[in-house]
């Protein structure tokens, strides 16, 4: 199965909407609690920072029997230093960002946390692609 | 303890989700920060914050928390109440700050997280 989203850089008022569509079709898919949970949390995190960091991207969900992959792309600054950005605390977020209650630099390792597979590619100037993948058996990883 | 009980410790007042009053609550977590409320593993948690907008909402829905209190009598606008609606939640407006909120309802028996 194929889901296909956009996100809309700088909407805060719609971010997370795409994190919620994928909650209640998970939820229909009868994924087990946990993992739809860490697929929710990784997902959220992600579509955030391209509200946040980015100018518009597009979500691709992709499930089969074993497994979900989420790509991510998007249109903006991208990320010169990825090791750097993946460390706890590290951020650009702006005062806007840090007002809405993210920008303490946990996204990229919560993440990380959430999901079995991550591998982030950007090109500074460009944009930025995150694919993660989980595993759908809460004993597969 | 029930979320009545809690609405009634800290003078809150309950502003939508009334038909959850009698569910019970044994885990608090205060924090502003969106961030550090997605790291949190357990479920069924009450979220006491001074952060009333949607990413609130979101932020919780995306959490299974499906109880905030809102310190210092924040003003929660329609557009938040109503995804907090939409989500089956329960919301409770407090003239209290986070710190007094904390404090009752660890007094009472609600326990942290951390
Ligand atoms: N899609 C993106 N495009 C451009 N930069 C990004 C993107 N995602 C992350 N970054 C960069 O990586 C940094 C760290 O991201 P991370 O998600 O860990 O923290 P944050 O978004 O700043 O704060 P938090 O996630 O805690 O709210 C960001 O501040 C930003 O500089
Ligand atoms: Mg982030």
């Amino acid at each position: 199965m194929q889901y296909r989203f956009k996100i809309a850089g700088g909407d805060f008022s719609n971010a997370g909407t795409v994190a919620s569509s994928v909650k209640k079709i998970l939820r229909q898919l009868n994924i087990d609690h946990g993992v739809s949970k860490r697929i929710v949390i990784a997902l959220y995190e992600a579509e955030v920072n391209v509200v946040a960091h980015a100018y518009s991207g597009i979500v691709e969900i992709d499930i089969d029997n074993e497994k979900l992959r989420v790509t991510i792309t998007d249109q903006g600054p991208g990320i010169p230093d990825i090791p750097k950005a993946m460390e706890e605390g590290f951020s650009t977020a702006s005062p806007q960002v840090r007002e809405m209650g993210f920008g303490a630099g946990m996204g990229l390792s919560n993440i990380k946390r959430n999901c079995d597979i991550l591998n982030i590619t950007s090109e500074p100037g460009a944009g930025t692609n995150v694919e993660m993948i989980t595993y759908l058996k809460p004993d597969a990883r | 303890m029930t979320i009545k009980e809690i609405a009634e410790k800290i003078n809150g007042r309950v502003i939508c989700g009334e038909e959850k009053l009698s569910e019970v609550i044994e885990f608090a977590f205060s924090s502003d920060l969106m961030s550090d409320v997605l790291k949190v593993d357990r479920e069924n948690i009450l979220l006491i914050t001074g952060l009333a907008n949607l990413q609130t909402i979101r932020t919780s829905e995306m959490s299974d928390i499906n109880c905030i209190v809102f310190a210092r009598n924040k003003k929660i606008n329609s557009e938040i109440l109503s995804l907090a609606e939409e989500n089956g939640m329960v919301l409770i407006e407090c003239p209290h700050s986070v710190f007094k909120i904390s404090g009752e309802l660890y007094n009472a028996g609600i326990n942290p997280l951390y």
